[in-house]
């Protein structure tokens, strides 16, 4: 079960994020980058169906991608608090996904490595679907980065909207990084990742594009935690009711 | 059950069925230009076609699987299953020359190979043709186009917008 657990967090994470991200369609503060968010809000929700499809088949319950991504309750979300928090204004959005790509570009990268060597058809078909996602998340990574660079580095307006964005999310920057039973166990069986060991990369990559964005990272930050084990935000419900309101409404409703 | 040889010919008849089914955002091209075909499996009365998606989140692979269910099953082959295998990865490398022709005919630039470093911000945009007057001097406008798999362009000497299919590898 661990490994069902384990792609679900990865599965979760994807999902809700690119909820949010699909939330600006049609908002966006100018058209292409308002396809840019959509677009990446698309990549991530094909991740999470192809992580959602081979949870279904691991735990053979007879459930299907759409009763994991569609049935749950919130306490069985285990995405990070992080990629639930509203969008805010533009630099809200680009700081969230900066923070959550340079989580998850290195954690795919190490999760490939540790793959390689497996050949169990569900790592074969995991390592397919990170393979694929890496290149997306690339430039999901640049893009959010450049957007932070170029709004820290804009006008006064745009640098204290970062500011203020820096200073409400950076809180939930931290619970990315700190393991749990499900990653220890995840380790032992040999395709998980110590999330602790990507600290270093990823704390050096946003002090590197914080620089050059003017932007001070807050000292002495207290690190939210919780929606690993399923303790959300009051945002997650809100979310929720949205997401699944067709299946909730509608039960088994399919076209 | 058929022989080794006859299988071979059954398969040929349905890569050749196959061409028929192109892709619903790009109605010039055919899964082969696309090169996301990567097997046809004849097992006794069922035919298992094997694709690798362009995009993880990408719409168009439902609608591309229905196509091909449809058109086989106009050729008589109502047990059809469509597998999706991840890996290896689908690059622009697996194009057709004759679909990157097509695509240019269309007026779409097909994907050139970009200089880019993985990963450097602010870099330039790769120098893309303009697929109507072949002019280099052309600029990036949005990195996504009307899908994800393109990105959108401006030609400074015919002043035309167009659309750029992007190197994916």
């Amino acid at each position: 079960m661990t490994f069902y657990d384990y792609i679900i967090r990865l599965a979760d994470n994807n999902l809700i994020l690119g909820h949010r991200l699909s939330e600006w369609c049609g908002h966006g503060p100018f058209l292409e980058q308002d396809m840019a968010m959509t677009n990446i809000s698309l990549d991530l929700i094909g991740q999470a169906r192809s992580m959602y499809a081979l949870a279904a088949e691991v735990n053979s319950k007879g459930e299907s991608e759409d009763d994991i991504a569609f049935l749950r309750l919130e306490h069985e979300y285990q995405n990070l608090l992080l990629v639930e928090q509203p969008n805010g204004d533009f630099a809200h959005t680009v700081l969230r996904q900066l923070f959550f790509a340079s989580f998850q570009l290195p954690l795919y990268q190490a999760m490939l490595l540790k793959l390689n060597g497996l050949t169990d058809e569900h790592f074969v078909t995991l390592r397919g679907v990170l393979e694929k996602a890496v290149m997306e998340v690339t430039y999901h990574k640049r893009w959010s980065s450049e957007w932070v660079i170029r709004l820290g580095d804009g006008t006064a307006e745009s640098h204290s909207r970062m500011v203020t964005a820096v200073n409400e999310l950076y809180r939930y920057y931290g619970e990315a990084f700190i393991s749990d039973a499900v990653d220890d166990a995840a380790v032992s069986e040999g395709y998980g990742v110590r999330p602790e060991e990507l600290k270093a990369e990823a704390d050096q990559y946003i002090d590197d594009i914080f620089r050059q964005a003017n932007l001070n990272i807050p000292v002495d930050t207290y690190m939210q935690r919780g929606g690993k084990q399923g303790v959300h935000s009051e945002y997650m419900g809100y979310l929720l009711s949205e997401l699944q309101y067709m299946q909730r409404a509608y039960p088994n409703a399919s076209w | 059950m058929p022989a080794g040889n006859q299988i071979s010919i059954e398969k040929e008849k349905i890569l050749h069925i196959l061409e028929r089914v192109t892709d619903p955002e790009i109605p010039v091209l055919t899964i082969q230009d696309m090169g996301i075909i990567r097997d046809v499996i004849i097992e006794n009365h069922k035919i298992i076609v094997v694709i690798t998606p362009t995009y993880s989140g990408c719409p168009a692979m439902s609608a591309i699987s229905m196509a091909i269910r449809i058109e086989l099953l106009s050729e008589g082959y109502p047990d059809v299953e469509i597998k999706e295998i991840f890996s290896p990865a689908w690059t622009t490398d697996w194009m057709s020359e004759s679909g990157k022709q097509k695509l240019k005919e269309y007026g779409i630039a097909p994907p050139v190979v970009e200089k880019r470093i993985l990963g450097l911000l602010f870099q330039e945009a790769p120098e893309v043709p303009c697929p109507r007057c072949s002019s280099t001097d052309t600029v990036m406008i949005s990195e996504f186009g009307s899908t994800a798999c393109k990105a959108l362009m401006k030609c400074n000497t015919c002043l035309e917008p167009f659309d750029y299919f992007k190197c994916h590898r």
